[in-house]
């Protein structure tokens, strides 16, 4: 029995995206390649064209990992090396798994996947129990604030199914976790090979009375984990047709990037402060009630204030706090290091400017949560904390309460490369 | 004015319709001179309605660029027009027969015309100075797009490096480029297949009518149903019949097969795409077939 795949025709599906990071060995790729197959995301010839390599190969069963190394350096090497997206559907959900590979010289590859994750899904294989690069994966999801975190214990089929085994690394991971910021956690033993709790519920295991992964990944509710409160929306462009028919229209679109938008609304600018009212929003040709994230609007001001790209729309009484001086945690993702007196450009919402390194705090020891503070450099795939001064004042808040307006990317000038992503404390 | 939504959640079109604006948005505001690659298929239509509605009521910022292989359905033709006429945008044609002709490109003198489009393109490209260039690829469409990203980086050679992309976070897009480089920028990445029929069902938008069941004078070449014109002469043994078939992918003429189909209407066409067991490249695209890294191979050289 698969995962019913009757569509539903009201288009009222929802989204989750989900990160999953291991290895090879934790059997991630098997779990990924479940998923996929019983909710019939995967087709005949790619099964088929995967079939047909592990055999040439020589190998004794289909190699579900073929599926999801797309790259050509990754089939001959044998590991995963970037992130892949991948997409499947279920009569009530949509899911996006952002597949990222597991080892530490990929972290950066991992907070890429986490960065848009509502849930971060962490394989442990029952046999080893909590291993450094498990609770590496914990602590990277925690940091990026993936709000819901699934630990599935994987190959209880190998230990016997036995509930003690379970128990173990549950107490283990629940201690370690208090140490972390994991709002809502699920701990799920199954068996990515034969199935178990994977889609149906495992007869193996009668002791285990919590959900199936599927039944997990489709009703764990996500709707309320973004920032309903504080109004957020940073001006991407200014519609302007200049044409006899909307001769006077003057319209700053955007993606909503917190709190809800209404006409009537009393408004700041910033970084000018200038303020106003919301005469209306525009989605296409219709007039909206309201605009709440991540809706892509277009919003009308009643005066005819000074509003332009890298500005940001907020209410008079709720707004953020322009700065110049940044702390922030950055993972490092390139090979020369990040050290003081650097200067990189760095990108916040719609908002471009330039970036000096005042003070590398410590860097975190992403595998013991140890801060080390005699480090005065970040190396590739390292994550520390940072002080940046900017050239142009930022619109921030801080990360763990808002993921658009907390983060910015930093960029080396001379290559153009990204090298860093930064999430705000406060 | 439209009803209130109590609960503050976005079905998932939406979501992804919101996602591809922005993109849309963040590229016209930071490139100096974008264009849209339009192959008049489904995906460049889709990319078109969402382009449309990203700047409404001003018309689209920027001009569509399509490659003329000399080998497209006189169908998909008469579907660009319309939206073209409609939309009020400014079209830039990129035609192989005078890439030829201007000695831009050899002539390989071969039928498929796959591997001309990509020197086509370059150098139209180049020749216009387009810094950035919307492609209508899926990451559900093959495996080496899985791992593209929105922002997809190309160097003065218009080529695709697989290692060295860029890493992409949230929804922060880095734009920078050099003197001669240019970005490609995928808007749908995220959606699939079905969501883009979802999407022409909800938005009531045209696309080509190839894509619903028709009869056509069809061959059997290499597993798939070639229509009978004179520009992919039949080989022997091939036999020509009259079958009811729609097209699934609009492509080059003499590459793109067709499949048994009485789905006339986009509901009947959502049905079957939905319990579809072959994917739509796979089913149909013999430029596809060649090898298992055909599609990375003519993307680092500078493919879509």
């Amino acid at each position: 029995m698969g995962i019913d795949t009757t569509r539903d025709t009201t288009h009222r599906m929802d989204l989750l995206r989900f990160a999953t990071a291991g290895s090879v060995d934790d059997g991630k790729s098997t779990l990924i390649g479940r998923l996929l197959l019983d909710s019939k995301a995967i087709f005949e010839d790619q099964l088929e064209a995967v079939e047909a390599t592990s055999q040439s190969k020589g190998y004794d069963y289909t190699d579900l990992a073929l599926l999801t190394d797309g790259l050509r350096s990754e089939r001959e090497q044998g590991i995963t090396i970037d992130v892949a997206y991948r997409y499947f559907a279920t009569p009530n959900r949509k899911f996006i798994i952002a597949d990222t590979p597991g080892h530490v010289q990929y972290t950066r590859n991992m907070v890429t996947g986490a960065s848009t994750a509502d849930l971060g899904l962490v394989l442990v294989d029952a046999r080893q129990g909590l291993t450094e690069q498990s609770r590496r994966h914990a602590v990277i999801l925690s940091l990026l604030r993936v709000p819901h975190l699934v630990l599935a214990v994987n190959k209880m089929d190998l230990v016997d199914f036995d509930q003690k085994v379970y128990d173990e690394i549950y107490r283990e991971f629940t201690q370690f976790a208090t140490k972390l910021n994991v709002p809502d956690l699920e701990v799920i033993p199954i068996s990515a090979l034969s199935g178990d709790n994977v889609v149906n519920r495992s007869e193996n295991m009668p002791w285990y009375s919590g959900p199936t992964l599927m039944h997990h990944l489709e009703h764990v509710h996500v709707a309320s984990d973004r920032d309903l409160i504080d109004a957020r929306f940073p001006v991407q462009y200014v519609i302007r047709p200049k044409s006899d028919e909307f001769h006077d229209f003057r319209g700053y679109a955007g993606q909503v990037a917190g709190g809800v938008l209404k006409p009537g609304d009393e408004v700041v600018v910033l970084p000018s402060g200038m303020t106003s009212k919301i005469s209306k929003i525009e989605l296409f040709d219709q007039e909206v009630a309201e605009a709440f994230p991540p809706m892509s609007v277009t919003v009308h001001l009643e005066d005819d204030v000074d509003v332009s790209r890298g500005d940001m729309i907020a209410r008079v009484k709720n707004a953020p706090t322009p700065s110049q001086d940044i702390d922030a945690m950055v993972c490092w993702m390139t090979t020369a290091p990040l050290q003081p007196r650097q200067k990189l450009a760095i990108k916040h919402t719609t908002r471009n400017g330039r970036a000096l390194v005042k003070d590398i705090q410590y860097r975190l020891d992403v595998n013991t949560l140890h801060r080390d503070q005699e480090t005065k450099e970040l190396g590739v795939n390292e994550i520390g904390r940072v002080t940046l001064r900017t050239t142009v004042p930022l619109l921030v808040d801080p990360y763990s309460k808002n993921r658009t307006t907390g983060s910015f990317i930093l960029i080396d000038e001379a290559t153009g490369i990204t090298v860093g992503a930064g999430m705000i404390n406060g | 004015m439209t009803q209130t939504r109590t609960d503050y959640r976005l079905s998932q079109l939406d979501q992804l319709e919101a996602e591809s604006i922005h993109i849309f948005r963040e590229v016209a505001a930071e490139f100096e001179k974008p264009v849209l690659m339009f192959s008049g298929g489904k995906d460049s239509i889709v990319m078109l309605r969402l382009a449309e509605k990203a700047f409404y009521p001003a018309k689209i910022p920027f001009s569509i660029l399509q490659v003329d292989t000399g080998l497209d359905f006189p169908e998909v033709m008469e579907t660009r027009d319309r939206w073209v006429s409609r939309l009020g945008v400014n079209l830039v044609v990129a035609s192989i027969d005078d890439a030829i002709k201007n000695g831009i490109i050899p002539d390989a003198a071969k039928i498929s015309r796959n591997r001309l489009q990509i020197p086509t393109l370059l150098n139209a490209i180049e020749e216009n100075g387009f810094t950035a260039a919307f492609g209508g690829g899926r990451r559900d469409e093959e495996k080496a797009r899985a791992k593209e990203r929105v922002y997809s980086h190309r160097d003065e050679f218009g080529q695709w490096d697989p290692k060295m992309q860029r890493p992409e976070l949230w929804s922060l897009y880095n734009g920078r480029l050099h003197e001669g480089e240019h970005m490609r920028i995928f808007p749908i990445s995220n959606w699939t297949e079905l969501d883009v029929w979802d999407y022409i069902g909800r938005e009531g938008i045209e696309i080509p009518n190839i894509y619903f069941s028709h009869q056509r004078r069809v061959f059997e070449r290499d597993g798939m149903l070639m229509s009978e014109t004179p520009l992919n002469p039949i080989r022997e043994g091939e036999v020509v019949e009259e079958r009811t078939v729609r097209f699934r992918t609009c492509g080059d003429i003499t590459l793109t097969g067709c499949v048994e189909s009485t789905a006339s209407t986009i509901a009947e066409i959502i049905d079957e795409v939905a319990i579809a067991r072959k994917t739509e490249r796979g089913a149909t695209r013999g430029d596809d077939r060649f090898s298992e890294a055909a599609m990375e191979d003519r993307k680092k050289e500078g493919y879509f």
